[in-house]
């Protein structure tokens, strides 16, 4: 979790510092498709804290990032943008205080009962804002204006113009990249990473192992709420399909598929999953099944994901391995 | 409620249990010998929807397409775990979740290319058409009534040759204890892959005689997946009692749900699970671990 191969990160700097240049030569669809991916990198961070930081599988992470782009909705006024200053701080602990009442019972198993769980209590809310005309139904709600970003009476930032958006998506991401890498390095995220590795431990040296991950599935919904917000900032609809178990097996692709040895895999695995994605449906209708194949291939050839493929392609492996050869 | 009325509704969850039972019970042995979580064990009950839609349509008859369709549904099961599953019983459940979720995109898209996005429709077998009548207003269908003889002559048989055959025990002994069964002698490799075809054919049977129930229609093994994973998880994993009496359970509360509490009969299900699991975080019948 903690060792980032030193070709990796310098390549993910080098990828960030282009990724800013984007806005200046690409058109509107790569500007946006770019946006998107991001919130979903954040997404798949979110969940790469819980997956490997505390070995929590969730298998239902998309009810945080359901509720982060329905709260939106829910904070925004009918007839003006929400003031995003209190707007996204309310969404992220609506959605850690949801986490808590979630987590308190699901944290209680582990293994495949976690599993389990999490994607009950996804399909819980999934069938929850399905099936209630108060909460829009099957159709979803639409986000009338767009947050605004304003002080004293003055407005900063557009959100309405796509590289303003671009740009907040870029900064959220790499704060989240960082605040988690921040984190870890905390005491509090020494704890987790020895509950992870050996849960008795911890528990013998005095630790509340409960608390622990409790805490870590509040912030790992408040992040994924963060990813859910920016979403709906960007396409100002949401619908009950954001909070579907397909949505949370398609983060949890993105995480696992980045391999969970390196803390940057599930952005990679974002970035790779949604790129691969665009390039079967311009190639072909039924894209899905090319889309399977890979996944399964990925899994039975590569066990530690996209990120180990990276460090083995560092100069001393490359030697060692010819050597070994 | 008026007695005739709630007689149809506990039959209809009667026979809605069995049926899930049917599918739950492949996917908790699955699990519990294997120790493989199958994402894709909805995809067969899927298939074997779409089979008995495909072979109801060309012969006319529910009973040729189950009998061409369930040595298919065997054979599927069969050749899928002698070519992927079988690589997952050492890997983590990570692993297997994202295999199996594979497997589920490219049944889902197969699934659309040939038969197309519109829901299909699946005659009831001629014998079984009718309703028997109960009061002037209230009647019986009678296929309902056969699918639950159907159903639990399947599970009586299943009850047997798990308690009573030496095959069955080897199939409970792999479930506690799969490394010392290996050392006593017994090819658990074979009976893996005999588990998890018959898992897989039993869950396509179901989709087939479930077909005229309702229609066939495309996503309908991912309701059906969710659902047994409920089941499974308050039975306690790997427990076949528990899964019946788990599948029971929901099958009432699914349709009690929808007279009760309409605008939140789907939660209803997911209601239970998470009292059950309060009460016991193991499931009813899971072993402490």
């Amino acid at each position: 979790m903690s060792r980032t191969p030193r070709i990796l990160a310098w390549t993910a700097l080098a990828a960030v510092i282009l990724l800013a240049f984007l806005p200046q030569f690409a058109d509107r669809y790569y500007i946006q498709l770019f946006t998107r991916i991001m919130s979903s990198a954040i997404f798949a961070m979110s969940l790469g804290l819980l997956v490997s930081g505390a070995g929590l599988v969730s298998l239902g992470h998309a009810m945080f990032f359901g509720l982060g782009a329905y709260l939106l909705v829910f904070f925004s006024p009918g007839d003006e943008g929400a003031a995003i200053w209190w707007a996204l701080p309310a969404t992220m602990a609506a959605a850690a205080i949801a986490a808590l009442i979630i987590g308190a019972l699901a944290v209680r198993t582990s293994g495949i009962y976690f599993i389990m769980l999490t994607l009950a209590f996804g399909e819980m809310l999934f069938y929850l804002f399905h099936d209630s005309k108060l909460l829009g139904g099957s159709d979803g709600l639409y986000v009338n204006f767009r947050p605004t970003v304003a002080a004293f009476g003055r407005d900063l930032l557009s959100l309405d113009d796509r590289p303003t958006l671009f740009y907040v998506a870029l900064v959220l991401m790499v704060a989240t990249y960082l605040g988690i890498g921040m984190l870890l390095k905390a005491p509090f995220g020494r704890a987790i990473l020895g509950i992870r590795v050996n849960e008795q431990r911890m528990k013998a040296l005095g630790y509340n192992v409960y608390a622990y991950k409790l805490v870590v599935f509040a912030i790992a919904g408040a992040l994924a709420a963060l990813a859910g917000f920016l979403y709906a900032t960007q396409y100002r609809s949401v619908n009950p399909v954001l909070f579907s178990w397909r949505e949370s097996g398609l983060v949890l692709m993105m995480v696992i598929l980045g391999g969970l040895r390196s803390r940057l895999g599930p952005a990679i695995g974002a970035f790779a999953l949604v790129l691969v994605q665009e390039a079967l449906q311009a190639v072909t209708d039924d894209w899905l099944i090319a889309f399977g194949v890979f996944v399964i291939v990925v899994v039975l050839l590569l066990p530690n994901g996209l990120a180990e493929l990276a460090g083995k392609l560092t100069p001393d492996r490359l030697a060692k391995a010819a050597n070994d050869g | 409620m008026d007695p005739v009325f709630f007689l149809i509704q506990v039959l209809n969850g009667v026979q809605y249990g069995l049926l899930l039972f049917l599918i739950a019970s492949g996917l908790t042995l699955v699990f519990g010998i294997l120790q493989v979580i199958n994402l894709a064990h909805g995809s067969f009950y899927m298939v074997g929807a779409y089979l008995a839609f495909w072979f109801t349509a060309r012969s006319g008859s529910l009973w040729i397409a189950i009998l061409g369709g369930l040595p298919l549904a065997l054979a599927l099961g069969f050749v899928i775990e002698r070519l992927m599953i079988r690589f997952l019983y050492r890997r983590d459940h990570l692993t297997q979740v994202l295999l199996t979720y594979g497997l589920i995109l490219i049944f889902n898209e197969a699934q659309r290319i040939i038969f197309g996005s519109d829901p299909h429709s699946v005659t009831v077998p001629q014998i079984f058409e009718g309703s028997i009548r109960l009061t002037d207003t209230l009647s019986y269908p009678i296929y309902r009534l056969a699918v639950s003889g159907v159903c639990l002559i399947l599970v009586m048989a299943m009850i047997f040759v798990i308690q009573k055959t030496r095959l069955g025990m080897y199939v409970r002994a792999g479930s506690v204890n799969r490394e010392m069964v290996q050392l006593l002698g017994v090819d658990v490799g074979q009976l893996s892959t005999l588990v998890f075809a018959t898992g897989a054919g039993l869950a396509a049977l179901a989709g087939m005689v479930a077909a005229p129930l309702s229609s066939v229609y495309p996503g309908i093994g991912e309701h059906i997946l969710i659902i047994c994973f409920v089941i499974v998880v308050i039975g306690g994993i790997g427990s076949i009692k528990g899964a019946f009496i788990a599948a029971l359970l929901v099958g009432l509360a699914d349709t009690f749900g929808k007279v009760v509490v309409p605008e939140f009969a789907s939660m209803s299900v997911y209601a239970v699970m998470a009292a059950i699991l309060l009460w016991r975080p193991q499931g009813l019948f899971g072993r402490a671990g």
